[in-house]
């Protein structure tokens, strides 16, 4: 049954074996060097101030969703950097590669990449930027912050959540492995029929490919159940629809796309798999496959992908700007519905990804429309957001300047995505450097929106503030550096110039290839000043501490619950009165955050298990990427097993006593009282921009009679 | 802002904090948890019945084997029986769950593992049967989308009688514990389900297989 092999296997490592490991290419061999003296020195160093049980107690085993969520917002920080490096390489290479009369080094006809490790290398940049840096960056963040928002203690499944961690870790690790073991696909990260098909790529790229992607997704689905069921199940009590933040209303959007869409791309790949282990024929050339099936599938998920990445970035837009422009949300019910509209929408385009294939007109014209459609909802978003600022009392505090940074992308983006849905304009450019720059802005604005949430929420998580100058200027030169590479990419896009090229035949592009190289020389210094950013926040954090509400002016529930947030959330769960609860208590008054009573909590316990399940799974993956049959019948054998044991363990939570509940609130605010106290921009509750000019209210005069504004919490409670 | 000042709120009468002591009700939260799940499941078979559709053109067999050529009605027919009385045995097993009857719960899931090992039996013959002829998921396009399908129905089938199996234990050893309620729920949903699935796959890849 199972297909015949090229090549040599041997049933006790399979396809492994000592040639696979590239340790003669001038580039990987001393990456691998670097990579195992950094982890040579991280294992030295825990082991030396006695930290593995500290590792093991707090973070390995955990089922808090904050750590869960910050250690995903690691694992994406992580690989984000991995990405960026592999885009600093296409950069180079294209730059470098120009005419026929450029140089070649390493092995390279021209420039130092021959065309199959190009080939690797921008598969891997798309597989790692859209699956493992920013699906795990948005992850992470409605992690932390979804169950504070809605004023729960945990997610509805923590045990689930740590799963859905350590599996989307193996597919980080997986990814990872394929540098040093073997090769990495070569047909770009959404595959090509029937270039991933067995006879054509015979190596184990395209099943690294395959087993990273379904990795990935698995952990990304079992992630959208536990989103969807917290905010339906586990909203505090008065937290009616109505009232939900609208970052949680991004969030339940944008999982029900997850998990309706990510089904088809594990079908999609599954059915590579079966092709390329089984010998079936689904998307073979001949003997009855269907090439265009598998583009079809593929895009069936892809395109809610795409909304999925970008629903979250919008909601973190629709917390960040009226905190920093000290005013409410402008069209809390549109924006609702723009989400729902985007969401619903985003079924109905895929083929727009390949117009060029052909389909007719009638279906070309309804995949067209129906991407122009989508432009109305986000219309309404942007001048939301536009009304959401005009007289506000705007502070350029640097969530602010991502934020803001991220609405220009947006329309750059969304402008060229508009562009793009005509198909007689979308024939002209298709599979040019024109898309690929419009998908960058496009994914650039979540990176934006995310370094924004990051920045924005950063003290709530570990109760002190990022340094604003190193903040600043890690936006300015990351701003340098994306204008710098997509500007003249747009041009060389008009000009003709197709993606992923090796070699770049037209020596007039130099001059815009050598630009871009000065846009990657900013993106390099932006990531070193992130890194100055990291360290000087770290070091100066006694300077920096802030209480509950860290920017004055917010007005969600999430800020009404100490900084650094307790592992339970809240000793007691708030009751919830209008839509935005600290707004309205600031207003008010009642800004007394001790509750007034104690009760014992419930939380669950710590366990081992998601973290055995993760290496576990990667073990699978790693088996069936080099069919080591045994191994793969073993980790899965192990895996049902461990779940099956699981399932035996009744004993799962414990309780945390009233007083004890008390003793450790109390703590919390003795440390709030010594933290600095930030002078409060702004009138209680900062929502009264209107009327008011930019003069600060005296108290006594806010609000009086006659200046015609009514406060919006007015018509809401 | 006129509210801070001329509409002042009595503080006795808002209630800021949670006083009713309620507590999340566990098996609601798993159960509708479990619809999700299901939903996800669903999108599968979703994907997997369009991937058949595509690849159930006449010459998407390559001039090979159709299902009109090897598929008896009568025999997926009993199938069909095995897993529907499989589906009602599980029914029953509700029935005595929600009468507190633990000998009923288990007497009915044993019914329904019974009768789903019959109908796992039944698929695994048929699927040896037509390898031995020859008729293998490799031959072509139409028939890998025909044995995959069916397959996946089956592997489902599986995981629902191991399931079974451990329900039968848990059932024993913990009685009607909350845990325990919640899987048997769960259970109850995966079963119906499958057997839905079923109704699909017996109408459109076999019925219908036959006139290919």
């Amino acid at each position: 049954m199972l297909v015949d092999l090229q090549g040599p296997w041997s049933p006790l490592l399979g396809r492994l074996a000592l040639s696979q490991i590239p340790y003669e290419n001038p580039i990987l061999a001393p990456l691998f060097v670097v990579v195992a003296i950094m982890g040579i020195a991280i294992i030295a160093a825990l082991s030396y101030y006695g930290k593995w049980g500290y590792l093991w107690r707090e973070w390995l085993t955990t089922v808090d969703h904050k750590k869960i969520g910050i250690m995903y917002i690691i694992i994406g920080l992580v690989m984000l950097f991995r990405g960026f490096m592999d885009g600093l390489m296409i950069r180079t290479q294209q730059a470098m590669a120009v005419g026929p009369d450029a140089a070649g080094y390493m092995g390279a006809l021209h420039g130092y990449l021959t065309p199959y490790h190009f080939g690797q290398i921008y598969s891997a940049h798309g597989v790692i930027m859209i699956l493992l840096a920013a699906t795990p960056l948005l992850v992470g963040i409605m992690n932390v912050i979804v169950p504070i928002q809605v004023g729960a203690r945990d997610m509805a499944y923590p045990y689930l959540n740590a799963v859905g961690l350590w599996i989307t870790a193996a597919a980080a690790v997986l990814v990872m492995a394929s540098l040093f073991v073997g090769d990495f696909s070569h047909n770009g990260w959404f595959g090509i029929a029937p270039i991933f098909e067995l006879p054509y790529s015979p190596g184990v790229g395209v099943d690294y490919w395959m087993w990273v992607m379904q990795l990935a997704a698995l952990g990304s689905t079992l992630g959208s159940i536990n989103i969807l069921a917290t905010i339906v199940k586990m909203r505090a009590p008065g937290m009616t629809w109505l009232r939900l933040p609208i970052f949680t209303w991004a969030s339940l959007a944008t999982n029900i796309i997850a998990l309706t869409s990510f089904p088809a791309l594990t079908v999609a790949l599954a059915l590579i798999g079966f092709d390329r282990y089984l010998g079936t024929h689904f998307f073979t050339a001949g003997l009855g496959g269907n090439l265009m099936l598998y583009t079809d599938l593929f895009w069936l998920w892809g395109h809610p992908e795409v909304y999925f990445v970008i629903l979250p970035a919008f909601g973190m837009l629709s917390e960040i700007i009226p905190t920093f422009s000290e005013k409410p949300l402008f069209g809390y019910v549109t924006m609702v519905l723009a989400t729902f509209g985007i969401a619903g929408v985003s079924w109905a385009v895929w083929l727009h990804h390949f117009f060029t294939m052909g389909a007719g007109p009638d279906v070309i014209s309804f995949f067209s429309v129906a991407t122009m459609l989508v432009g109305i909802p986000t219309g309404v978003k942007v001048f939301n957001w536009a009304f959401t600022m005009y007289r506000g009392r705007l502070r350029f505090e640097t969530p602010m300047l991502w934020s803001i940074g991220s609405l220009f992308l947006l329309l750059v983006g969304g402008l060229t995505g508009m562009m793009l849905a005509f198909p007689a304009i979308n024939y002209m450019v298709h599979n040019s450097v024109f898309v690929i720059a419009h998908f960058h802005s496009m994914l650039l604005m979540i990176v934006y929106a995310i370094f924004g949430a990051v920045t924005y929420w950063w003290p709530k998580i570990f109760g002190f503030k990022l340094n604003e100058a190193w903040g600043k200027a890690v936006f300015w030169l990351f701003t340098a550096g994306t204008v710098g590479v997509f500007v003249p990419m747009y041009t060389l896009g008009f000009m003709g110039m197709t993606r992923r090229l090796d070699y770049v035949f037209n020596t007039q592009w130099q001059l815009l290839l050598d630009v871009q190289m000065l846009g990657i020389a900013f993106y390099s210094l932006s990531v070193l000043a992130f890194l100055g950013l990291l360290y000087v926040s770290i070091r100066d954090r006694a300077k920096s501490r802030v209480s509950h509400d860290a920017w004055g002016t917010t007005h969600s529930v999430e800020w009404m619950t100490p900084s650094p947030v307790p592992f339970y959330n809240f000793a007691v769960v708030p009751h919830i009165n209008a839509r935005d609860e600290w707004s309205w208590r600031k207003e008010h008054g009642f800004t007394d955050l001790r509750p007034d009573h104690y009760e014992d909590i419930h939380m669950p316990k710590n366990t081992g298990i998601p973290l055995i399940l993760g290496v576990l799974t990667f073990l699978l993956g790693f088996g069936l990427t080099w069919r080591i049959w045994w191994l793969c019948a073993l980790s899965l054998a192990l895996i049902i097993a461990v779940v099956i044991i699981r399932s035996f363990d009744a004993d799962t939570g414990y309780i945390i006593p009233a007083d004890e509940v008390e003793r450790m609130e109390r703590a919390h605010h003795d440390r709030a009282q010594a933290a600095v106290e930030l002078p409060q921009a702004g009138v209680p509750g900062g929502v009264t921009a209107y009327g008011q000019g930019n003069k600060p209210a005296a108290k006594g005069e806010v609000g009086a009679p006659g200046s015609g504004i009514s406060s919006p919490e007015g018509s809401r409670a | 802002m006129s509210s801070s000042t001329s509409k002042a709120l009595d503080p006795s009468s808002v209630e800021l904090w949670d006083h009713s002591h309620h507590h999340h009700d566990v098996i609601s939260t798993r159960t509708f948890g479990f619809w999700l799940y299901m939903l996800s499941d669903a999108m599968i078979f979703a994907v997997l019945f369009a991937a058949w559709e595509v690849l159930s053109y006449s010459h998407s067999f390559a001039a090979g084997p159709t299902p009109a050529s090897f598929v008896e009605p009568g025999y997926v027919f009993l199938q069909t029986l095995a897993l529907f009385t499989s589906v009602l045995a599980y029914g029953f097993t509700m029935v005595a769950l929600k009468n507190g009857n633990k000998a009923g719960v288990i007497s009915g899931l044993w019914g329904a593992l019974i009768l789903g090992v019959a109908f796992l039996a039944l698929d695994i013959n048929d699927v040896v049967h037509l390898v031995g002829m020859g008729i293998t998921p490799d031959l072509s396009g139409g028939l890998s989308a025909f044995f995959i399908l069916t397959q996946t129905h089956a592997l489902h089938i599986l995981f629902g009688l191991l399931w079974m199996l451990v329900m039968l234990v848990q059932v024993s050893r913990f009685g009607f514990s909350a845990d325990v309620v919640g899987r048997l729920l769960s259970l109850r949903l995966f079963w119906h389900f499958q057997a839905v699935v079923w109704v699909f796959v017996f109408v459109f890849v076999y019925l219908r297989g036959m006139l290919i």
